[in-house]
């Protein structure tokens, strides 16, 4: 039978190899499923993977979609990469995209209607502002009481929901909204508003933040001692105590970075694609972005390419069920299946695979 | 000559075969979900009614969805891709698809849009919504009839109009048939999370009371009553699988004959940007069966009142009525106008607790 043998160092080879591999596996395993439901499969993984990208009718529209939607995962998960590297689990940026919104947001609605050019820029400091003193709280309590950041941030999520289903009920309501629950939209409000920079063009502030965020993490990683430290605090925590790195300033870096950048994603989300303050403003943008983050395998330039990957895989989803009615559980499946292959191919980066001989054992 | 009655002709049998075409060419109307069709309650409905259309209008009309649609720059893009697709109608029916609508109907002028539940209209945009505070007045009487502890429950969703009015509705008519009635009211801000509903319905029984009225979409209520006693209603949905108990009636939505209406009008080129509000008496509100057990007179005043708010001799919200702080809100014989209705935010006098907000 087949035995499994590590590799001393993961073989390059693989690792470039296994997503492809995953995908192909992916659309074999999801045409199964398309099939078993009696819709066409080839034709349902056209319109997912190819569709958005080169359709006529719709490509001119949701290929900028795609920056749209892959923006605020790629600027999460590029923070989250940090603390994931040097195993500090911030599980809770939902939360601090929803605090840094509700922060960047406050201060835009504070102004209103205000036409000053300096209202964006402070509303930009008051995202960031926002997410990163939320991801303090978790951060304080286990530097200064050994708390577990995993459950303190997740359990700040639903916190900050709270505060903001009151917010958009009370201090933020549009007082135009007829009683309605919602802020006031930014779309309309132009000052404040994060517009398209080249109209058609989906880059928003917040989809260059993103990329700004990529080459930022990439020359960290690879150029600067910090990097170095958040590595070696992951790998073997005692070396890394030894040479000198404070744990507890690494988690209020790593945890901070993270609050700070998914504080901006909520901030460039509510100014610009979202316009405004609801009771159902996050979509779990948060949550994705840790799945964005392993899927690039906490690599800048790997989330830069999941984040686009997973925003294709919504877009064209949304297509398959317009266009051929898939039901909406199957392409959230289908998107379960890449995920899962993507990491089961790991296997064959990090092991060999050798044939057992017979009565060896 | 000849070449031009030729090429008259040749345009004659070209437009010919245009209008042929286009006479043939199915009306395609898309409609935007903001949950599964398989919730059992709100967009259960509104893809019954969708299928309703396609039976009606058999191979006239080619229908299509989305589901599980976020609120917001998804449902923006939802939209777009709809439009894209060359729908001709799009019916987004959920209250906070009303800037996405709005936004993506400004970028495609040919296309109508019909929007459920907002309060803004465009040149192809509409509105519409349905009277459930009507069906909350009929359930109201019943309850003020039937609670034995004259503790009654309220499980509320978000405090919008629509759900105030709900709460008003209910507790006026409960208070009309038993001045010594009480309202709790629990806000729970989801419209379906069914643990929630189930443990919010528990804690109203452990306070006493003994008949739930949800304004969230889903069976858990009546299931925990039926376990723990008390009674309630089937919202959004007829519910019936919780009848005779402890399911008393219920208040359905039935979006089909307005989605007729609005396909037909798009075929015939009528149609036109409107908000409607329809009640009982247009269909778009529906009774559901009165369980046995509630008594029999109290079922035959339950079908007067319905009968009667049906052909608009009764409006639900007819003075002397009050505001919670005591002031007056309706005089004497007084009904409620539409203005104010849809922008309903005060409790009535008898009703204990704030909004929040």
């Amino acid at each position: 039978m087949f035995r499994l043998e590590k590799r001393p160092v993961p073989s390059k080879a693989w690792i470039i190899a296994t997503p492809v591999l995953a995908v192909i596996a992916t659309m074999i395993a999801g045409g199964i499923m398309f099939a078993l439901l009696g819709k066409d499969p080839v034709e349902a993984i056209r319109i997912i993977f190819w569709d958005p990208l080169f359709s006529e009718q719709f490509a001119s529209y949701s290929r900028p979609q795609l920056l749209v939607k892959a923006g605020p995962l790629i600027l999460i998960a590029i923070g989250l990469s940090f603390g994931f590297r040097a195993g500090i689990w911030n599980i809770g940026a939902e939360g601090q995209y929803i605090i840094g919104a509700l922060f960047g947001a406050g201060v835009g609605l504070a102004f209103y209607p205000s036409q000053s050019i300096f209202i964006f820029p402070l509303m930009i400091i008051a995202g960031a502002f926002g997410g990163w003193i939320w991801a303090m709280i978790p951060a304080i309590l286990r530097t200064r009481f050994n708390t577990n950041e995993i459950l303190v941030s997740l359990l700040l999520v639903y916190v900050a929901e709270h505060i903001m289903a009151a917010m958009s009920l009370g201090l933020m309501r549009n007082p135009e909204g007829h009683g309605f629950p919602g802020s006031r939209n930014f779309q309309q409000y132009e000052t404040a508003f994060n517009a398209e920079l080249i109209a058609g063009s989906g880059m928003h502030w917040g989809v260059v933040a993103a990329f700004i965020a990529v080459i930022f993490a990439y020359i960290t990683m690879s150029r600067h001692i910090l990097g170095y430290q958040i590595t070696l605090a992951g790998q073997a925590p005692r070396a890394a105590k030894f040479s000198g790195v404070s744990p507890n300033r690494l988690i209020v870096f790593c945890l901070g970075i993270s609050g700070l950048l998914a504080g901006l994603a909520g901030l460039f989300e509510v100014a610009g694609p979202a316009g405004q303050i609801t009771t159902s403003f996050n979509q779990g943008y948060g949550f994705t972005a840790i799945i964005v983050a392993f899927l690039g395998r906490l690599n800048p330039v790997g989330i830069l390419l999941a984040g686009l990957l997973m925003a294709l895989t919504y877009i064209g989803g949304d297509l398959a069920q317009l266009m051929m009615g898939l039901p909406a559980p199957a392409i959230q499946a289908f998107q379960g299946m890449l995920l899962f292959f993507l990491l089961a191919m790991d296997v064959l980066s990090n092991f060999r695979i050798r044939l057992k001989k017979q009565g060896a054992a | 000559m000849i070449s031009i009655r030729n090429i008259l002709t040749g345009a004659a049998v070209a437009l010919g075969l245009a209008v042929t075409a286009a006479a043939a060419e199915p009306t395609k109307v898309g409609f935007v979900y903001v949950g599964s069709v398989g919730d059992g309650g709100w967009t259960f409905y509104h893809d019954e009614a969708r299928k309703k259309v396609e039976e009606h209008f058999g191979d006239k009309v080619v229908t299509s969805f989305v589901e599980n649609v976020p609120e917001g720059s998804d449902a923006e893009r939802v939209m777009t891709q709809m439009a894209l697709s060359g729908v001709d109608l799009i019916f987004t029916t959920s209250f906070g698809f009303m800037d996405p609508t709005l936004a993506v109907a400004a970028k495609f002028p040919k296309v109508k849009f019909e929007h459920a539940t907002g309060y803004k209209t465009a040149a192809n945009v509409s509105n519409y919504s349905a009277r459930f505070y009507e069906g909350r007045a009929i359930m109201g009487h019943i309850a003020g009839k039937m609670t034995k502890t004259n503790k009654i429950g309220y499980i509320a969703s978000f405090p919008i109009p629509e759900v105030i009015r709900g709460i008003n509705a209910s507790f006026i008519h409960a208070r009309k048939v038993n001045p010594d009635v009480e309202m709790k009211i629990i806000w729970l801000f989801t419209w379906f999370d069914p643990a929630k509903e189930a443990d919010a319905t528990k804690a109203l029984v452990e306070q006493g009371v003994d008949i739930v009225f949800a304004h969230t979409d889903s069976t858990a209520p009546l299931a925990t009553l039926a376990e723990l006693g008390g009674y309630g209603f089937g919202q959004a949905a007829d519910m019936f699988q919780y009848a005779p108990k402890p399911r008393l009636s219920s208040i359905i939505d039935d979006w089909a004959p307005y989605y007729i209406q609005r396909v037909q009008d798009v075929m015939d080129g009528t149609w036109q940007s409107k908000s409607t509000w329809d009640g009982i008496g247009k269909g778009m509100v529906a009774i559901g069966a009165f369980s046995e057990e509630i008594p029999a007179d109290v079922r035959a005043e339950a079908a007067a009142m319905r009968d009667a708010i049906a052909d608009g001799t009764y409006l639900p919200f007819t003075g002397p009525l009050n505001k919670q702080d005591g002031t007056v809100w309706l005089k004497d014989g007084e009904a409620a106008d539409d203005g104010a209705l849809g922008g309903l935010n005060f409790y009535v006098e008898g009703i204990e607790g704030d909004i929040p907000s």
